[in-house]
């Protein structure tokens, strides 16, 4: 009995060290999202100095949104300027997170790289978006240089694909360094003597990447998808600065966050709530599937699940098969040797 | 025990929410008082403005400022609507305010002025502060109608006019038209027809009659035959005269007749330097002397040079009425409710946008084009001339279009619709949509700045 009471509990300073978070989380997160909720469902909005409502309307603001709004059209502006960045970006990250941990390679002054291609993310989005708009304009260097090599004048700004590739690109070469960083962190944290097994068991570059690299890297990439695609979805200074608000030409380019943005005007709390509470949805909606499809055979720490560890022994079975293959026909080379 | 501290809890919030209620009251109390009263004796003068412009007339031509009384500038920029955002919040917690942090005098633009002179908190400039019909018969009178609210009431003055004329290069007029001279120039532009006659012979010889696609929307914008909006049914009306903006854009832009840039624009910018090709833009008072000038010279002022002949193009710009009249810009001062300092307010406007000795001060020293109607006159038919415009008089010129400008159409949504409207169509000039498709998301643009109109 003595004993159990000299026992000092140390639980209670999980909780404790938890309540900074908390407290920060319910102020800052929780109170604007439940307060997004109760506004959405008011006519709340000024007109010059003159204050319209509150009055509550119910589900009104949902409905404007869904019949005379173009939501769909915001949100595939949206997803495809997105994914005209993120693809590239992926490819190159994974490239040069391979590159850059590969021990055998052994690149030389790959910090040096790792710096300079996360340089883009230092500036502020506002100010990277000043600049383009200043180099792409129809009298700016980039048109300069297309008359000069005789292509002539292409106005970027005035073009559906010259706005939504430039918003791409911008957002390519602000995360990709970022990207990089997340991927190497992810493949170092993989055993590295799987590497070296794979090798001397004579695999090739691409045979361990797609074998041990990319399954092993699937909470990283899924963290990745899923933080990139909730970026995605409020992509917001880069169109906005480059187009002046607008989303010109025609609204292509205006994004969901953009649209949000609009209603700032007016001060149009009711309509801006119920806007956000549609983007709380479609954020979650679109994060559980992408949690769900990439995790769907990986049940963590490197264990696979039932599915997955069928896969693999077959794969295993494989791998043992070329194995003997090449074995044999060393032992052919060799004997020929 | 978790009740008791509920209670308590409650006890403390009901506690503190009286606490700032009877602040509130205490205020509101003190400023009613004062308001009555009419009584001069706040110590601090708090002025809310975008830019420094007025504090400089203030400082340098108002000398009466009371030892005693601190002015106190609050300067935010324009951008974002942050200057709106900043003076209307501050507006609405004017009666709680204590007397020395109630705004005493905020400046407005045209563009929005009815957005405040509409409401409480602009004072009548007559009845409340006490200027008399007489103090101000020598204003302009469009400069009177911009801040006159719906019910009539005179609710800002200004002491500056901006007038707008059509700027032409000289060398571009003698090989287009055969003439540089002004008067000849006019005959030529007299009206859009006429304009657009010329717009064609300019575009025969490789020039550009205008540079972008908003050059000319003020001169159409400001004549139109009815506001923007019908204050009794909040229906948003498109005037005639505003499609025919767009009708003559679309042809201009088609024809190769102007060169696709928008205002403030760099490429729009560099049209009105050596290198441009274009004959002319539409410029009022402050653009011609200012943006203007500082576009024409090669090596700019900031980088030593000199603003005279023989850098870049200085002195190959003249002016003419153009075809219609109208005005850009401007800066009205309005008296704040609340404020604890009418006869100070009172004496600043009388000072700076009555006494005719004071403004064509103002205009002989920094060429501002002031809102004394004999004042300018005067000038006008003085041996006045500008280096800038090959020794024109334009002055003469600003004096005979001032009085023909005409704003008693306007409306308090004239600054976010107008914006709107050239913003939806540049993609029909640019050809990316029909025009109905431009006027579809204009609407749309338009109701999402302000729900509160129709269609």
């Amino acid at each position: 009995m003595k004993k159990q009471k000299k026992l000092v509990s140390y639980a209670k300073w999980g909780y404790i060290f938890l309540i900074p978070f908390f407290t920060v989380f319910i102020i800052f997160n929780l109170i604007p999202l439940v307060s997004t909720f109760y506004n959405s469902f008011f006519e709340n909005y000024e007109i010059g100095l003159i204050q319209v409502g509150p009055t509550p309307v119910g589900l009104e603001n949902f409905k404007t949104i869904f019949t005379d709004g173009d939501l769909g059209k915001y949100f595939t502006n949206t997803m495809i300027m997105w994914a005209l960045g993120f693809v590239p970006q992926m490819f190159f990250s994974l490239l040069l997170a391979v590159w850059f941990t590969n021990s055998r390679l052994r690149l030389k002054g790959t910090s040096f790289f790792k710096t300079v291609i996360y340089m883009p993310n230092l500036i502020m989005a506002s100010a990277f978006a000043m600049l383009f708009f200043a180099l792409f304009s129809d009298i700016g260097p980039v048109n300069n240089i297309l008359a000069r090599l005789g292509i002539g004048q292409y106005r970027f700004l005035a073009e559906v694909a010259g706005t939504r590739g430039l918003v791409a690109f911008m957002n390519f070469l602000m995360w990709t360094g970022n990207t990089t960083i997340i991927l190497m962190s992810g493949i170092m944290g993989i055993d590295e003597s799987l590497f070296e097994a794979a090798r001397i068991d004579g695999a090739s570059s691409w045979r361990i990447f797609w074998g041990i690299t990319m399954p092993l890297l699937r909470p990283i990439t899924a963290y990745v998808l899923i933080t990139s695609l909730i970026g995605g979805l409020q992509m917001f200074d880069v169109p906005q600065i480059l187009t002046n608000g607008g989303g010109s030409p025609d609204r292509t380019s205006m994004t969901l966050i953009m649209y949000l943005n609009k209603h700032l005007y007016s001060h149009n709390y009711g309509m801006a709530g119920a806007l956000s509470v549609i983007l709380f949805v479609v954020t979650g909606i679109l994060s559980m599937i992408v949690y769900t499809y990439t995790m769907n055979n990986y049940d963590g720490s490197g264990s696979l699940s039932k599915k997955a560890r069928a896969k693999r022994k077959a794969e295993k079975k494989q791998m043992r098969e070329q194995k003997k293959e090449s074995k044999a026909a060393q032992a052919t080379s060799s004997q020929h040797a | 025990m978790t009740k008791k501290r509920f209670v308590s809890a409650t006890m403390a919030a009901i506690f503190a929410a009286s606490l700032v209620a009877g602040c509130g009251n205490g205020g509101g109390n003190n400023s009613s008082t004062t308001t009555a009263a009419k009584k001069s004796d706040g110590k601090v003068l708090n002025i809310y403005c975008w830019n420094d412009e007025f504090k400089q007339r203030y400082e340098k031509y108002y000398k009466n400022t009371p030892s005693d009384v601190k002015v106190n500038w609050v300067i935010t920029p324009n951008d974002n609507n942050g200057y709106q955002n900043a003076l209307d919040a501050a507006l609405k917690k004017q009666d709680s305010a204590p007397a020395d942090e109630k705004i005493d005098i905020f400046l407005i633009e045209a563009d929005y002025a009815l957005k405040y002179t509409d409401t409480e908190y602009a004072l009548d400039v007559k009845n409340d502060i006490g200027l008399t019909d007489d103090d101000l018969k020598d204003q302009y009178s469009y400069t009177k109608e911009i801040v006159t609210s719906t019910d009539g009431k005179l609710k800002g003055v200004t002491w500056q006019a901006t007038p707008g004329l059509f700027a032409y290069r000289r060398s571009i007029a003698k090989d287009v038209l055969g003439t540089d001279d002004p008067t000849e120039v006019q005959k030529a532009l007299a009206d859009w027809n006429k304009f657009n006659d010329v717009a064609k012979q300019a575009s025969a010889k490789g020039y550009k009659m205008l540079s972008g696609y908003d050059d000319s929307y003020r001169t159409f914008s400001n004549n139109v035959s009815k506001p923007w909006v019908d204050a009794k049914t909040s229906k948003i009306q498109i005037d005639d005269n505003l499609m025919k903006w767009v009708d003559q854009t679309k042809t201009f832009t088609d024809e190769g007749y102007n060169n696709k840039t928008s205002l403030w624009s760099d490429g729009w910018n560099a049209d009105q330097g050596s290198k441009g090709k274009v004959f002319g833009f539409f410029y009022s008072t402050w653009g011609i002397n200012f943006t203007l000038l500082g576009n024409s010279l090669d090596k700019k002022e900031a980088d030593g040079g000199k603003a005279e002949v023989g850098n870049g193009i200085f002195g190959d710009y003249a002016v003419c009425q153009g075809p219609q009249p109208y005005y850009w810009g401007g800066t009205w001062i309005c008296a704040a409710k609340g404020t604890d300092n009418v006869d100070l307010v009172k004496d600043i406007m009388k000072t700076l946008t009555c006494d005719k000795t004071t403004m064509k001060q103002i205009t002989t020293d920094t060429q501002d084009y002031t809102n004394t109607t004999s004042g300018m006159n005067e000038i006008a038919n003085s041996d006045f001339k500008s280096d800038f415009l090959g020794g024109q008089n334009h002055i003469k010129l600003f004096a005979e279009v001032a009085p023909k400008i005409n704003m008693k159409n306007m409306s308090s949504y004239d600054q976010g619709l107008n914006e709107e409207f050239q913003k939806a169509f540049k993609d029909y000039f640019d050809g990316k949509v029909t025009k109905d498709q431009a006027l579809e998301n204009f609407y749309k643009a338009a109701l999402e700045k302000y729900p509160n109109l129709k269609k």
